[in-house]
């Protein structure tokens, strides 16, 4: 499996040998220790293969592994392949070794006694300032030693509630930590969340070892919470996830389909390819090659509930929406309550994401009386518009609820559509569990439709991504 | 030989970086050290204009190894990056030789063996190293003198141009039917950039080392704007890279990118600035934002942050 170019470096390269005895190659024991925590890695979802294993070791030996953060980059470029798996990596990374050594120096009788003297006799006050200045100016060692003073100082000599997150919180409480704009007093450093998180990290640590030396036991290793593995989220990054996830649907769009649309339906000739192919024949064209056809862009309608039902899931399907926009040339996108609005223009000209919520609320005029949607109605007004224009190449989208809040829901009207585009896909923001039931007629519409998806996470949009593709569902439904 | 000899500590590559005009980060170091050392191909992902295609024009300056290039884009495929038969050369031999075979064998009733034998000949002439047009890959594979190849923005290629960069990429060698197996005489060193609009495919990744690039820290902007603009005071430069660190955080559809803030601080140098006001800014703000409504948000945003609002509007309106 090792690469043919390792083997040509290390010809060409008649210093490597020394070099490597200078680096050193990797101390006994850390090869079995790497491999299971290859193994962890794997068992949190990063797929490692052995060509990975091998390349990490063939990296190691090139790095100084005393060196942390060099030991911690050779063996990142090698095993984590995304931003994602790097964040599982560093997680799992920090607590691996850290069991590691604790495991060992539980082996071999290591601890460290008198610890947490010093601890009496404190003045308060100056350690909050101490921990303060430490944080904020960021240095990793010095924290670990206020950590420890802190637990000795607050932590009824590091036995506490036995609960770990319990005095994690009461010491920082007791240690007034808070972030910016909340609690700080006048002239003291500001601190915002992530450095206090840093310190909390090292808080947990440290009470961690004690209660490990104190039991002379590891706690059982637990798989990592879905909070702590997930990128930490802003709106701004949920909208990156759901552009994402449109990206590859344009990809998608673009060629499912149009399998068939090869280099035989076409007619013209390429040139370049028959002359290529003439040469077997002497020159003579015999065969002519054809140049393939370019898949047509898709012509996608979306259709978005934004009525008071699903509130809570319009502004991530108006980000959807938004979204798509970015994505494709040939969208047209409407919005409705009781009536329906295009709102395709909109989207060209407005850039902000709020700025779109609001023009559609002000100007989108889709509410008539009551407010509440008229899935019949907004068939025939939307049938009555776009008849003409829809075709096998158009794909029609609708996100909503299909609550019809007892109204006439003209599913024929809306089997008409289906059978003018080429494609329909309903997102439902509701979970399925939940279709069906009270006025939702969702079964009304789902048989129409080429596919029907409970969406709402990115998630499940990435979900409709993959099965539109023709792949498998990431998510069970 | 010296220059290509292998660097001896993510250190020195650090340097020959630094000296060459790239400012590289730890990991960045470390990955092109890592690539250097064990032969394999390096995968660079981060959002647009962090430095990812520089990264790689620094590593063949800092080596000395001549830069051969392939720009992806969707429909690439193998006569553009790998080889692809110069048939017009092919065509002109064919009717050169054939001419040449029609004198002797003058009467058309009976047309000699010599003929066909010719013909025979001229095929195997035709599909040899003289009438193939060598595109980036293969050229990285059979350059005599050792390179570095950038493969650009891989991610706007489709899988099955992915999959046939497999073979080049793990054992460094192409297989052309007519031909057989070229391999590579000497071992370049491949960087791949990303952008991340698309995943891409797990066995590609496999091959490669991999490294995210970001945006820089305030400090290390700082150092790579003063790097290209020395002449620039060190207080302004400061306040250029927290402006443009303010406009990175807004969602727009695009960011600045670094060589943009080094653009900026050229303009302000040959305008002569010595602080960026709300005024300035709005004047400069075209270097680094490039969409109009980008810019509406910008001026909003940031404009007020710099203060005199009023001031601002006027002169965006103007």
């Amino acid at each position: 499996m090792s690469p043919p170019g390792r083997r040509a470096v290390r010809e060409t390269s008649p210093g490597a040998g020394q070099e490597r005895a200078r680096l050193g190659s990797l101390p006994p024991g850390l090869a079995p220790r790497l491999v299971s925590f290859c193994e962890e890695l794997r068992s949190e979802g990063v797929a490692i293969g052995t060509s990975e294993i091998l390349d990490a070791f063939a990296a190691l030996e090139n790095v100084p592994w005393t060196r942390e953060d060099d030991f911690r980059e050779a063996l990142a470029a090698t095993v984590a392949k995304s931003q994602d798996d790097r964040r599982v990596f560093e997680l799992l990374f920090d607590r691996y070794f850290f069991r590691a050594a604790e495991s060992e120096a539980l082996e071999r009788g290591v601890s460290e006694d008198r610890r947490y003297d010093g601890g009496d006799g404190l003045d308060l006050e100056e350690l909050r300032e101490a921990v303060r200045q430490a944080i904020a100016d960021g240095r990793d060692g010095e924290m670990r030693d206020l950590a420890r003073l802190a637990i000795a100082a607050f932590g009824r000599r590091g036995e506490g509630s036995g609960v770990i997150g319990v005095d994690v919180q009461r010491i920082r409480r007791t240690l007034g930590l808070q972030s910016q704009g909340r609690g700080t007093e006048p002239g003291e450093v500001e601190l915002d969340r992530d450095q206090i998180n840093r310190f909390e990290r090292h808080l947990r640590r440290e009470l961690e070892r004690a209660l490990i030396e104190r039991t002379e036991k590891l706690p059982p290793s637990r798989p990592l919470a879905e909070l702590d593995r997930a990128l930490p989220t802003s709106p701004a990054q949920d909208l990156t996830a759901v552009h994402r996830a449109v990206t590859q649907l344009k990809r998608r769009l673009a060629t499912v389909g149009h399998e068939q649309r090869g280099r035989r339906r076409s007619a013209v000739v390429d040139m370049r390819r028959t002359m290529r192919a003439s040469l077997e024949t002497g020159g003579v064209p015999l065969r002519l090659k054809y140049r393939p056809k370019h898949p047509r862009r898709p012509e996608i309608y979306v259709l978005c509930d934004v009525s008071t039902s699903v509130t809570s899931a319009s502004v991530f399907f108006l980000s959807v929406l938004h979204a798509l926009h970015d994505a494709f040339r040939k969208l047209r996108s409407f919005v409705f309550i009781e009536r329906i609005s295009e709102v395709t223009e909109v989207f060209e000209r407005e850039r902000d994401f709020r700025a779109i919520a609001e023009r559609i609320s002000r100007e989108g005029g889709v509410a008539d009386v009551s407010g509440y949607t008229d899935y019949g109605r907004v068939w025939l007004e939307f049938l009555e518009e776009i008849v003409d224009d829809l075709g096998p190449r158009s794909t029609v989208i609708v996100l909503g609820d299909a609550r019809t809040n007892g109204r006439e829901p003209h599913a024929e009207v809306f089997k008409q559509i289906t059978e003018r585009a080429g494609r329909t896909f309903w997102l439902n923001p509701e979970p399925k569990l939940y279709w069906n039931y009270g006025d939702s007629v969702m079964a009304a519409y789902e048989r129409y439709t080429t596919a029907a998806f409970e969406c709402w996470t990115t998630r499940h949009l990435e979900n409709f991504v993959n099965v539109v593709a023709g792949g498998t569902p990431i998510v069970e439904q | 030989m010296a220059v290509n000899a292998d660097p001896g500590s993510v250190a020195e590559v650090r340097e020959s970086l630094g000296e060459v005009g790239y400012l590289a980060d730890e990991p960045a170091a470390l990955v092109a050290y890592l690539a250097q050392r064990l032969g394999k191909p390096v995968l660079v992902e981060g959002p647009a204009g962090v430095g990812k295609t520089e990264l790689a024009k620094a590593i063949s300056r800092a080596t000395q190894r001549q830069l051969i290039r392939l720009q992806c884009y969707e429909g690439l495929d193998e006569a553009k990056a790998l080889y692809e038969w110069n048939y017009r050369k092919q065509l002109l031999r064919i009717q050169a030789e054939a001419a040449e075979g029609a004198q002797p064998a003058a009467d058309p009733a009976a047309p000699g063996r010599g003929a066909e034998d010719a013909a025979g000949k001229v095929l195997g002439d035709i599909f040899s190293e003289e009438f193939l047009l060598t595109r980036p890959l293969l050229q990285a594979i059979a350059a005599t003198e050792p390179v570095v190849l950038l493969i650009d923005e891989i991610d706007k290629t489709d899988q099955e141009f992915e999959a046939m960069l497999l073979e080049v990429l793990s054992d460094f060698q192409i297989s052309i039917p007519e031909l057989g197996r070229i391999e590579a005489r000497t071992h370049p060193i491949v960087v791949l950039t990303s952008n991340n609009s698309r995943e891409l495919t797990e066995a590609l990744k496999r091959r490669c080392l991999y490294l995210w690039l970001d945006y820089p820290e305030v400090e290390r902007e700082m150092e790579i704007v003063r790097l290209h603009a020395p002449e620039l005071d060190e207080r302004l430069a400061r306040r250029l890279v927290e402006v443009v660190h303010m406009v990175r955080q807004l969602d727009l559809k695009k960011p600045p990118s670094i060589a943009e803030s080094i653009d900026w601080a050229r303009a302000l140098l040959l305008l002569g600035a010595d602080d960026i006001d709300a005024s300035l800014f709005a004047r400069t703000m075209s270097i680094i934002v490039k969409h109009r409504t980008d810019m509406d948000l910008v001026a909003e945003r940031v404009g007020m942050k710099l203060g005199g609002v009023q001031g601002l509007g006027a002169e965006a309106a103007g």
